[in-house]
């Protein structure tokens, strides 16, 4: 098929940027959207051009590094990362918009690139459990209700992409940092620093930039993982409770 | 010194026999003793004197994730390097299946002595007794451990942790969170370790690329690094290096592994000193998806637990190209129960990998190009129903369908092998410290613990061992023994021309300005390694790539096109440094092949089989780790043989029938 893309072209974080149009041709629906674009970088490349940067590595929807807006959603039009959305969703003669995430606390590196280390920072804030190696009590010694497990496990799933920052037009975190914050607060493990997890990693969230929720709800849309929004009303649970009870640790 | 004809190859004047290498830091005795030996007698470094020291860990995946935290929480300064923009995104996050562990919550048998035996015999009895016993023993703590952080592991009504059983075991062993173990497990590490970076213990580089090793009168002292958003090079000094940058499938171009996983720092390592062991133990994988088309920028593998429930099989006729469902029962061929009846689907992944290999030579592949085989889950479904299957497997029948616009449930899935894992790596003793001293080496970096053949659910297992609790046990001794060893200044001439020889390198790169992209380049080493020095390998075809390797080496450095400068974020720049040392390391790995004329594990070389198709093994003539030392690009390196000594499981042909 061909496609004509437009994407934003930034050559780094203090320069202005724009859309730039492209055509590419000879584009086969079983590529992933990211095998459409190393087709289109390889002819930059042989054009003396400079190759449009982007974040991807596992591109198997796991490590959460790709980061597209496309055609104005995160990740683009079905629910997955942008590395396991293939082509045969789009058909012959589209035009395509390519964005990098857009959000004040994930600022633009270059082209298509941005940093989210804020997303770290948050964890590093309170997204642990404080056991030492070599601290830990037998693995059967606290039996873990297979419900709680699961729905920690749910909350876990998440890949750190930013999708939900990127789809919520308050540019907030709070799916990303309740999905922490449920999955170990739920945890029989993650009990003794249960108030100052989520009062440490909520305060980090808006120290860094991210906006404030207003139960929009795009975040979960977008989330690739499927992260329910029901999510985020139990981390104000947490945090309400842990406001009322005083932090412990 | 002697020419390698003493291994019954004909003539090769490819490389030189070097005096042989030994296990200095292996201790004797009972080997379930050994280890508590070893922590005995190692030295330790006062608990205030640890700030004093500092560790450059490079690599954020398991291995390095566990290690750096744990490192941090005994006290010692730690400086910690990964490509990705963040360290949780590092490749063992894509690990699907599971995690061994020597438990026994099943009663049914396991025991720490049998994990021990299942790894030694997976391994083809090409891997050391006392590292695989160590890991074996080790494999308890790990569940443990991870628990506490808050892993959720899958647990039954009960609220105890379920397990599955993997290919080459009859026991219960796997410790599983659905399908994304690896993700569940790094992310655990990576917890502990933003912990640490919050602690002001570790200093954490994201986005920074180790480039070369600095050595200082012969002994690791540093880094240089380049920071791939501004293209800065910079160096970084400590006491010791610990490398934890996983396996190099990627010089295959199409394999299992991340887009940027690569082999340079391991390379350079090898440049510096560090000798590289069994570089041609690939692993090639028997449950991924088939490749569409030349587009085809890697492959994507299925959980080989998926080996526990679904069943292969090919039609019996040749070209049989009826849908799967118009195929009768007894028009089907389940090739691995047939042969293997008492393992059935769940042989070895190499056992499983060439026999895909087969089927489909002979004409019997399924799928587009006839290269692939069907994984069936239609027996399962009745079985177990729907529901159970959903639960367990559901995220990688959503993964295939995504992938391959085909419905598992109602189709089945197809498989093909593809390159996975690389048992060979930097050699290390006991302590995981490589030639180098100083230099340590821990994960799929190493090349200690599977042999020629890693058994499903071990690579977790070992790179948690190595981070969490061998490597920061064994770095105590070497600290211990080299203290105040004193601050490497920036212009040390060990430094600067470290620097310079990098630096040297970009700008060639950058300087060729030819008609060919980095990507067109590695594609065609990885063609021809993945013909060559894939699945089944020849003298002729070794030989082959051996000549052909030099020569696409010269076309890269007269042809290579990268745009841009150094002084910037340049993903083609990255990518046209590491094929650098994928066109090096390529020519070890078929050289390597070339040498062990026997088969073993991963390594089948076709001249040696049984009459009925198996790999034979050749303990007298190859019972050895071969460990290469590095002389020069293109120049015959030297051969270090390290021999395997077998106390506790006698070397047999394996055998899963």
């Amino acid at each position: 098929m061909r496609l004509t893309l437009r994407v934003w072209r930034q050559r780094d974080a203090g320069a202005p940027g724009a859309m730039t149009t492209y055509e590419v041709d000879g584009i086969s629906a079983d590529m992933s959207f990211l095998e459409m674009l190393d087709t289109l970088n390889e002819r930059l490349i042989l054009d003396g051009e400079d190759p449009v940067a982007f974040d991807h590595d596992c591109r198997e929807g796991i490590c959460g590094a790709c980061s597209l807006v496309i055609n104005g959603d995160a990740h683009g039009p079905e629910r997955t990362t942008t590395c396991q959305l293939h082509m045969r969703s789009f058909a012959d003669g589209d035009t395509i918009d390519i964005e990098p995430w857009r959000a004040a606390a994930f600022p633009v590196v270059k082209d298509l690139v941005v940093d989210r280390s804020s997303f770290d920072r948050i964890i590093q804030s309170g997204g642990y459990i404080s056991v030492p190696t070599g601290s830990a009590p037998e693995a059967h010694a606290t039996p873990v209700p297979k419900a709680d497990a699961d729905h920690a496990f749910e909350n876990a799933e998440c890949i750190g992409c930013g999708a939900c920052v990127a789809a919520c037009p308050n540019g907030s975190a709070m799916l990303f940092t309740a999905a922490k914050v449920n999955h170990l607060n739920v945890l029989p493990q993650g009990a003794p620093e249960r108030e100052s997890r989520v009062l440490d990693m909520v305060a980090t969230m808006d120290a860094e930039g991210f906006g404030g929720c207003t139960l929009a709800g795009e975040c979960a849309t977008a989330c690739p993982k499927g992260i329910p929004l029901p999510s985020i009303a139990a981390m104000n649970k947490e945090w309400l409770r842990a406001t009322r009870k005083g932090r412990r640790s | 010194m002697s020419t390698g004809t003493e291994t019954g190859l004909p003539p090769y004047a490819g490389y030189a026999t070097g005096e042989a290498i030994a296990d200095a830091a292996a201790p004797e005795g009972p080997i379930a003793e050994r280890w508590d030996k070893r922590r005995f007698e190692a030295k330790l470094v006062n608990p205030a004197n640890r700030r004093k020291h500092t560790v450059i860990v490079v690599g954020t995946g398991l291995a390095g994730g566990a290690a750096g935290a744990t490192l941090a929480e005994q006290g010692y300064r730690v400086v910690q390097f990964c490509y990705q923009d963040s360290p949780r995104r590092a490749h063992s996050i894509a690990a699907q299946g599971g995690i061994n562990a020597a438990k026994n919550y099943r009663n049914d048998g396991d025991s720490i002595h049998r994990l021990f035996y299942d790894t030694v015999k997976g391994g083809d009895f090409r891997a050391r007794e006392s590292n695989v016993h160590r890991l074996a023993q080790v494999s308890v703590e790990i569940i443990d451990q991870c628990v506490a952080q808050g892993v959720p592991f899958a647990r039954e009504y009960g609220g105890l942790l379920d397990t599955r059983s993997f290919g080459g075991v009859q026991v219960s062993r796997t410790f599983y969170a659905r399908g994304q173990t690896g993700q569940q497990l790094l992310l655990g590490a990576y917890q502990a370790l933003s912990r640490q970076i919050a602690a002001g213990n570790v200093e954490m580089h994201p986005r920074t690329e180790m480039l070369d090793l600095v050595v200082v009168d012969g002994r690791a002292r540093g880094i240089v690094a380049r920071d791939l958003v501004t293209g800065k090079i910079g160096t970084y000094t400590a006491d010791a290096v610990v490398l934890a940058t996983g396996g190099y499938g990627n010089v295959f171009y199409l394999s299992t592994n991340a887009m940027n996983s690569n082999a340079t720092a391991v390379w350079r390592a090898h440049r510096r000193g560090a000798y590289f062991a069994n570089p041609c133990f690939t692993q090639i994988h028997p449950t991924c998806i088939p490749r569409t088309g030349d587009h085809q920028s890697k492959l994507t593998l299925m959980s080989e637990s998926l080996r526990n429930d679904g069943r292969i099989w090919v039609p019996r006729a040749q070209g049989d190209d009826r849908p799967a469902a118009e195929i009768p029962e007894e028009e089907r061929d389940y090739y691995l129960e047939r042969v293997y009846p008492s393992f059935g689907n769940l042989v070895p992944r190499d056992i499983a990998s060439r026999a895909a290999k087969n089927v489909c030579d002979e004409g019997r592949g399924v799928g587009p190009g006839g290269q692939g085989v069907y994984l069936d889950f239609a027996d399962a479904i009745r079985r177990m129903g729907r529901t159970k299957v959903e639960e367990k497997y559901g995220n990688l029948f959503d993964m295939y369908e995504r992938i391959t616009a085909e419905n598992p449930y109602e189709v089945p899935m197809r498989i093909y092998p593809a390159v996975h894992y690389t048992m060979g790596g930097l050699w290390v003793d006991y302590d995981l410290q490589t030639t180098v001293p100083g230099l340590f080496a821990i994960g799929e970096a190493n090349f200690s613990d599977h042999g020629a053949n890693r058994l499903g659910a071990s690579a977790l297992m070992q790179g948690l061992a190595d981070g969490y609790f061998v490597l920061p046990s064994t770095i105590n001794d070497y600290l211990a023994r080299n203290p105040g060893a004193g601050a490497v200044a920036e212009d040390h001439l060990a430094v600067r021309e470290a620097v310079g020889r990098t630096e040297d390198r970009l700008a060639r790169l950058l300087a060729v300005d030819g008609d060919r992209t980095p990507d067109s380049f590695h594609r065609e080493v990885g063609e021809l390694m993945w013909e060559f020095c894939g699945m089944a390998r020849t003298e002729d075809g070794l030989r082959e790539a051996l000549d052909r390797i030099p020569r696409i080496r010269e076309e890269f450095w007269q042809r290579i096109k990268v745009p841009g400068t150094g002084e910037e974020f340049n993903q083609s720049l990255e990518k046209a440094n590491r094929i650098v040392d994928y066109l090096e390391l390529a020519e070890l790995m078929c050289l390597d092949a070339l040498h062990r004329a026997e088969s073993c594990g991963g390594h089948f070389r076709e001249e040696s089989q049984t009459p009925d198709g198996e790999a034979a093994r050749r303990d007298e003539e190859f019972g050895y780790a071969a460990a290469w030392e590095f002389t020069g690009t293109g120049a015959a390196p030297v051969l270090h043989k390290e021999d395997l000594v077998f106390e506790y499981v006698h070397p047999t042909q394996r055998s899963y029938a």
